[in-house]
């Protein structure tokens, strides 16, 4: 009986993907791959670094595992890890990504020395005092006014907003960027309905809400509609 | 069964000792049966601002560690008919004498012979504060229209709503100057509340004659003739139940005024 495949090679003109067959066991997979990458070694000379994309079908590698793969793969010349795809995720990751992507609703007034956190959007029906801070991994909208702290995008997204129906805070932060009100407020003047986002130049911006429409069109989450 | 009413504000020096004194002294003079409990262990004043402090024999801590019966350490206000009690701090140990548990059952000893407890909070949001909430029912924050004190009155009504325990807290705007307030150099009234956005229960003129009754150890509430004494009579009543208009502030601005009204729901 011909002994099936674990592991296929397949050359495509942006790099070799490496099919890993999900229904053997992981030590066969690991042998088998050691032996196909050495056997292959010899027939490639010097040439160019070649990127691998490796597709791991349904099975769940861990993080360790994952790097025993990669690391076994960099041994050999010229190969290098572009990406592992696997068709798996736990359900950590999912709930994880869930999280990150929805909008908690939020109503409450945060108090100094209080600290709001969400992973996702946070929508918060009440106010920023001074002293307060939300953090959320996406965007901030507040309803009420926002005199304390506001930090959107935590987690290093710099597409995320913050808007406030009354915006004086007392610091803004997006992702790793931060600005603070002036020193010196000049006049009292009203700041209604404001929106503050990063610009090309890696700034804060506060500007009227109304420009977020052009500049950050992924906020419409509706799909269809007219 | 009584009500327990704990008087804090974060910051020191805004005028909780005094606003407890005559809050407690106000109620006394409505005819409930009042005991005032000082819980600024260590740092006790309560019973120097009504004119007792030369009758203390025990006090809170050696009811508490049992070295006395509550009645023993109680001392009475002669000034009422058996209707205004104190329970005075202890002045050797400190804050860390007492724990939150020991508080509750304390005040809750209490309740059972009294309408109205009034406990005095020292200043800050370490154990001393602690232990004044653990037993209290209801809550009033003092703060004076200072940015300083607001923002303290705002971190001490968030651990007001994190303990749950206490319904939610009523607002004493405290030191008024109604002639800075009128040019902005002082917070105003409805500034003040808005921020907070907690009920207000009472506004009290800053008034000289607080500071002088104080040194008499006659609280202010006593003297029918002062405005801060009127405005410590009404919060009283206002905790009783009773809806009484804020007093105007003297010639008072008629549009502050007048959206207090507003606030209030007055005609």
């Amino acid at each position: 009986m011909k002994k099936r495949q674990n592991v296929t090679i397949k050359g495509t003109k942006d790099g070799i993907v490496l099919h890993l067959d999900d229904s053997c066991s992981y030590y066969e997979l690991k042998k088998e791959l050691d032996e196909k990458l050495s056997e292959n070694q010899r027939t490639q000379t010097e040439r160019q670094l070649t990127p691998v994309k490796v597709d791991v079908g349904n099975r769940y590698l861990t993080d360790a595992q994952t790097e025993e793969i990669k690391d076994l793969i960099r041994q050999k010349k010229n190969l290098v890890v572009d990406k592992i795809e696997s068709n798996v995720v736990t359900r950590a990751e999912v709930d994880k990504l869930k999280a990150e992507n929805e909008v908690v609703t939020v109503a409450r007034i945060i108090r100094s020395g209080q600290i709001l956190e969400v992973p996702g959007d946070l929508l918060l029906i009440g106010d920023v005092n001074p002293g307060g801070t939300v953090i959320a991994g996406g965007n901030i909208f507040i309803m009420g006014s926002l005199k304390g702290i506001a930090h959107a995008g935590v987690f290093g997204n710099d597409q995320a907003v913050i808007t406030a129906s009354s915006m004086q805070p007392s610091q803004l932060r997006i992702s790793d960027c931060l600005n603070r009100a002036p020193d010196n407020p000049q006049n009292n003047e009203k700041r209604e309905m404001e929106c503050a986002y990063i610009d090309d130049n890696h700034q804060i911006i506060v500007d009227r809400l109304q420009v977020l429409i052009n500049l950050r069109p992924n906020l419409t989450r509706l799909e269809g509609g007219h | 069964m009584g009500e327990a009413i704990v008087i804090t504000s974060g910051k020191g020096g805004v005028g909780k000792t005094t606003t407890s004194a005559n809050i407690g002294t106000a109620l006394a003079l409505q005819g409930k049966k009042v005991c005032l409990v000082d819980t600024d262990i260590g740092l006790r004043n309560l019973d120097v601002v009504m004119g007792l402090e030369n009758r203390i024999i025990y006090d809170l801590v050696d009811v508490v560690e049992g070295r006395c019966k509550i009645h023993q350490a109680l001392v009475k206000d002669k000034r009422f008919e058996d209707l205004l009690y104190l329970l005075p701090a202890a002045q050797t140990v400190d804050k860390s004498a007492v724990k939150p548990e020991q508080m509750h059952k304390l005040i809750n000893e209490l309740k059972q012979d009294y309408d109205y407890i009034i406990i005095d909070c020292p200043a800050g949001i370490e154990q001393g504060f602690q232990n004044a909430i653990a037993g209290a029912d209801r809550a009033i924050v003092v703060t004076t229209p200072e940015v300083s004190a607001v923002r303290d009155a705002d971190r001490i009504i968030g651990l007001l709503e994190k303990s749950q325990t206490v319904e939610s807290p009523k607002l004493v705007i405290n030191r008024i100057r109604n002639h800075m307030m009128k040019s902005g150099d002082m917070l105003d009234v409805d500034e003040i509340t808005t921020h907070l956005s907690i009920e207000l229960i009472g506004i009290v003129a800053d008034d000289e004659e607080v500071i002088k009754a104080s040194n008499h150890g006659e609280p202010i509430a006593l003297n029918p003739n002062s405005k801060a004494s009127i405005a410590y009579r009404n919060i009283a009543r206002r905790i009783l139940g009773e809806s009484i208009p804020l007093q105007p502030l003297e010639e008072a601005n008629k549009s502050v005024f007048g959206k207090l009204k507003k606030f209030f729901g007055v005609r």
